[in-house]
């Protein structure tokens, strides 16, 4: 399934799977896709998540509490495709869990499971050879981030390297919602429009239906994440309702939307 | 990655600057206080009978460890890239002590991350640490040691990369730093090479080195690297026992894999999750290893051997006794293993130690291990 997005502008969640168990998780990600999303990230927790703020840090602990493992998000995976056919499902893990089971059994399971491709949040484009190789032979689309730091030549390589979309993250820093979008977002946006044809999602703080549809002016998708997190820590008991109910609310003042079939 | 690249075309200029270089070796050398003594250790090398013992004081060097070598070579760095704010994760506190030195003398803002278990037991660098102007930022989450903190700085650092210099402390992370630090630390094994074909006119059999993330060892090793018939043996932290999460020894149980930004061994679960580890000293008390001692190791070029807590404690104790120096815990690990090595060894052959630091810092810990009457 080619990770498509539907609306404009398109809609990405990200969740951390474990936390609090996988059979939530599972019910979070189908209130998503009921609520609209496009594309689901299946966050994979790690014992180190050096690029995440404290909400996806303590989500991430939470869920390796229970043992939460790459092996079971894969299998979370696989039966989420059963009950959703043109969602886009992207693995969104650091690299030691992805290296332990290995590259080529990582792509056979994913495939196999019906994942649509991948992002390896501390894999950058310059040591990404052996992973292109593996992710192309089994057909799977390696997302990768594009910082407002990065220079143009740089930008270029994550665009050739990249499939599905570019994930354009809004500014210098680590994961969690933020009051204010920083001007880098659209500036970085408009360097990558000149260097891909691929759709750019732009992702890190985003957290109100007035941020959504600001960032929906200029970028193809909006990558929601920690806000999403946390409306699960927030919301014991009632995780998947309150993100499905979050989700609609943040995304109301999209101007479009087509009809899709599940 | 684009603050990495900055930094590596601003060290390899560096690296070809002679001004630059005067400057380091200046400071080197009329702050630091190198180079530092080659002390034969004639009541040790007596008492266990076998080879001569040098031992490279790095503990007598300005702030009484080693780590101010790269502190200095980074912080001329910081100048020349008009960053004015300096970030740095520290385990025992060494690294961090260093780095608020160089940040007062060269005048840096500066931001030290420490995981708070190590705050714990090395109050007295907390101490000094912001009596020299940082701020210390104690780190809660995962097991609360140095490799949080190094998480932690990681955080800062992508937040704050346009104006502010991450000071990494060991030969780890990603390129150029394991380069780098152990090209600011060379200058170790440079000196030891020169002061002991002085003082004995040969090579040592043996180099022993202390390996938490590695600068210390791979500073002193480096210079002999072409030297084929010097062994080099390097200590890792045997802590309390062999099951995961009892030790830092990488090169037993760990196996390759990716942690904060390099690829080497990590203790790791059979899910890919980073291990606890334990160690008495803070500063060995690391899940990975620089790549450098992997590949070393690897080609067989160097090995590396455990030594547990409880010989550390006792190699402290008879250092003091039988020489009159106090060594930090981490580098009671190398002097544990000459212990061992050194009565194995011919009379005529010379085994050089690395003493990587002082251990006043340790006294509180020493306190609670050691029955001293």
């Amino acid at each position: 399934m080619p990770l498509t997005f539907y609306r404009k502008p398109g809609l990405v969640v990200y969740v951390t799977c474990g936390d609090p168990d996988l059979d939530t998780t599972r019910e979070i990600v189908l209130a998503t896709i009921e609520a609209g999303a496009d594309v689901i990230e299946l966050g994979v927790p790690f014992s180190d998540p050096v690029a995440d703020g404290p909400v996806i840090q303590r989500a991430s602990e939470r869920a390796l509490k229970r043992e939460t493992s790459l092996g079971q998000v894969l299998t979370l995976a696989a039966e989420v495709r059963q009950h959703a056919q043109s969602t886009g499902l992207i693995v969104f893990s650091y690299l030691n869990p992805i290296l332990r089971m290995g590259m080529d059994k990582f792509c056979k399971v994913a495939r196999a499971a019906g994942v649509d491709g991948a992002l390896i949040t501390d894999l950058p484009v310059e040591e990404a050879g052996e992973y292109l190789r593996a992710m192309r032979a089994h057909d799977l689309a390696p997302v990768f981030l594009a910082a407002p730091t990065s220079p143009d030549e740089r930008l270029k390589r994550i665009a050739a390297a990249s499939r599905g979309f570019v994930y354009a993250v809004s500014r210098t820093g680590v994961t969690g919602a933020r009051h204010q979008l920083a001007d880098d977002a659209r500036k970085l946006v408009r360097r990558l429009r000149r260097v891909t044809k691929l759709p750019i999602a732009l992702g890190f703080g985003i957290s109100t239906a007035e941020q959504f549809a600001e960032v929906g002016e200029f970028a193809d998708a909006v990558v929601v994440g920690s806000s999403i997190v946390e409306t699960v820590e927030r919301n014991r008991g009632r995780e998947a309702a309150a993100v499905g109910e979050f989700v609609r609310e943040l995304s109301a003042v999209s101007p479009q939307m087509s009809a899709h079939s599940r | 990655m684009a603050a990495l690249e900055e930094l590596e075309r601003e060290y390899e200029k560096a690296k070809r600057d002679r001004k630059f270089q005067a400057r380091l070796e200046q400071l080197l050398r009329t702050y630091a206080g190198r180079p530092t003594p080659l002390f034969f250790a004639r009541r040790l090398t007596e008492k266990l009978g076998g080879a001569k013992i040098y031992l490279k004081r790095e503990d007598l060097l300005h702030t009484g460890a080693h780590k101010i070598n790269n502190c200095l070579g980074q912080g001329l760095l910081v100048e020349r890239m008009g960053k004015h704010r300096v970030i740095a994760e520290t385990g025992a506190g060494q690294h961090g002590v260093a780095t608020a030195t160089v940040c007062a003398l060269l005048g840096f803002e500066c931001v030290v991350y420490m995981g708070t278990e190590d705050m714990r037991r090395q109050e007295l660098n907390v101490f000094r640490m912001r009596l020299l102007g940082a701020e210390v930022r104690g780190v809660e989450s995962g097991s609360r040691t140095l490799k949080d903190a190094i998480n932690e700085a990681m955080r800062d650092w992508v937040t704050n990369v346009r104006t502010t210099h991450y000071l990494l402390g060991s030969v780890l992370g990603a390129h150029p730093y394991p380069t780098m630090v152990r090209d600011f630390h060379r200058v170790i094994g440079r000196e030891a090479r020169a002061q002991i074909l002085q003082a004995e006119g040969k090579l040592p059999a043996a180099i022993i080195a202390c390996v938490g993330g590695g600068s210390n060892s791979i500073g002193i090793f480096y210079d002999f690297l072409k030297d084929k018939k010097v062994q080099l043996i390097g200590v890792e932290a045997g802590g309390r026992g062999e099951a995961l999460g009892d030790h830092a020894a990488r090169f037993r149980g760990g196996s390759p894999g990716v942690l904060q930004g390099t690829y080497s061994y990590v203790l790791q679960d059979s899910g890919g999750q980073i291990a606890l580890t334990h160690s008495i000293s803070a500063g060995l008390d690391y899940p990975s290893i620089g790549p450098e001692h992997a590949a070393l190791r690897d080609s067989g070029r160097a090995e590396y051997v455990p030594a547990s807590d409880a010989e550390a404690l006792e190699a402290t104790t008879l250092l003091a006794r039988t020489e009159g120096i106090i060594p930090a815990l981490e580098s009671a690990h190398a002097v544990a293993e000459v212990l061992k090595l050194a009565p194995t060894m011919k009379k005529s052959e010379v085994v050089i130690v690395n003493v990587s630091g002082r251990g006043d810092k340790d006294i509180g810990i020493m306190r609670e291990n050691l029955r001293i009457d």
